[in-house]
């Protein structure tokens, strides 16, 4: 499975997960109550040097990596134009690029074992209801080994359905795969109970 | 235990794959992504609780930065876009989704369909509407009109989770977790 942590490895990778995590929480609360156009710029102007310092190949990753908001930026734009409001229209517009932009940055300099590390610190508490960040961590390897199933057995579905049929599948494919999971649950819980169950 | 873990863990990976899957044609042409079914389903096959365990999973495997949102989105940074009522919204769905099917013990295919719609229609755009007005710095009003266009393709969806969790309900009654002995 592939993840959206940078291969290019960079200073920030080295920087705790904690730490990078505490300080996008900051940084998205003071991103909300900046309001003018030029102390949302200069909070644009970081990030872009953060990103920049890490490379040209990571800063090409984190630009796509942004371009889903184009639909918003597109919206937003004409909406404020019409209003007469181009300032408006771009305060809000850096605001939410950024606020991404941040965040990406630590999603991309920060390797999964150790945002698991963080979330496993976080469901600490959870122990007490019954909830052992064991039993959190073998969920997640399932959900990581059944996603490839999935597509495999849904590719398979459709195959099979336009063997005897002319039509598109559409959402037909569907029942079967539901079904299928279903399936894949119970045998998946019966071989985890042979190996002497998950607590 | 086991059985309750892995039936959380495959539909965390149902809603996954159904965001991969590129496109699923609803209406011909329109490319609109099933993932939102996957949402709505987690309530009316695996019932409240389990439904909206499953999402969470889902959200906690987006968040620590696997691209699994349609599109192959993900990371923190989904949850500072525009979409973030949404991502807030979808484990509320299908809690809501699947106490409906769970406490109002008519067809399958009816309560389906009613807890799919208030579920993953009206409480995840209840959601969804404020988490855009304060992205967008909009009006609630005006995020409500951006949100509009979307409504049909999910009332469509709606729809076929109804027709799959009854599908379920008749070929493997006793798999349909919402309504125990069915």
């Amino acid at each position: 499975m592939l993840t959206l942590t940078s291969p290019v490895k960079t200073w920030a990778h080295l920087l705790p997960a904690g730490t990078k995590l505490l300080a996008l929480c900051g940084f998205t609360v003071l991103l909300f109550a900046l309001k003018t156009p030029l102390a949302l710029a200069l909070a644009f102007g970081g990030i872009a040097l953060l990103v920049a310092s890490c490379g040209a190949g990571f800063a090409h990753a984190a630009a796509l990596m942004v371009r889903p908001l184009w639909f918003f930026i597109l919206i937003v734009g004409l909406w404020h134009l019409w209003l007469g409001d181009a300032a408006g229209g771009a305060t809000v517009i850096v605001r939410m690029v950024t606020a991404v932009a941040a965040a990406n940055f630590v999603t991309m300099t920060t390797r999964l074992a150790d945002m698991m590390a963080v979330i496993e610190r976080l469901c600490r508490p959870f122990a007490r209801f019954g909830l052992p960040p064991k039993t959190i961590a073998l969920a997640v390897a399932l959900v990581i080994r059944f996603i490839p199933v999935m597509v495999h057995r849904m590719a398979a579905i459709r195959e099979s359905w336009r063997a005897r049929s002319y039509r598109h599948p559409g959402w037909r494919v569907m029942l079967p795969a539901t079904l299928a999971a279903l399936d894949d649950a119970d045998r998946a819980a019966e071989a985890l109970r042979a190996r002497g169950g998950s607590g | 235990m086991e059985k309750n873990l892995t039936h959380i863990a495959l539909f965390a990976a149902l809603i996954a794959v159904l965001g991969l899957v590129p496109k699923i044609d609803l209406i011909s042409g329109v490319p609109v992504t099933a993932q939102s079914m996957g949402i709505m389903l987690c309530g009316t096959v695996l019932g409240a609780k389990r439904g909206a365990l499953a999402v969470l999973l889902f959200l906690g495997l987006v968040a620590v930065g696997l691209p699994l949102l349609s599109g192959g989105r993900g990371g923190l940074g989904v949850f500072a876009s525009p979409s973030v009522g949404f991502l807030i919204g979808f484990p509320v769905a299908a809690f809501v989704a699947g106490l409906i099917v769970e406490r109002w013990t008519t067809t399958v295919g009816i309560a389906a369909f009613a807890g799919a719609f208030v579920g993953g229609i009206i409480v995840l755009y209840a959601f969804g509407i404020p988490g855009m007005a304060v992205v967008l710095d909009k009006s609630l009003t005006e995020a409500a009109a951006l949100a509009t266009p979307f409504l049909a393709g999910d009332l469509l969806k709606a729809g076929l989770t109804a027709l799959i969790t009854q599908g379920i309900a008749q070929m493997r009654p006793g798999a349909l977790l919402s309504r125990p002995q069915a």
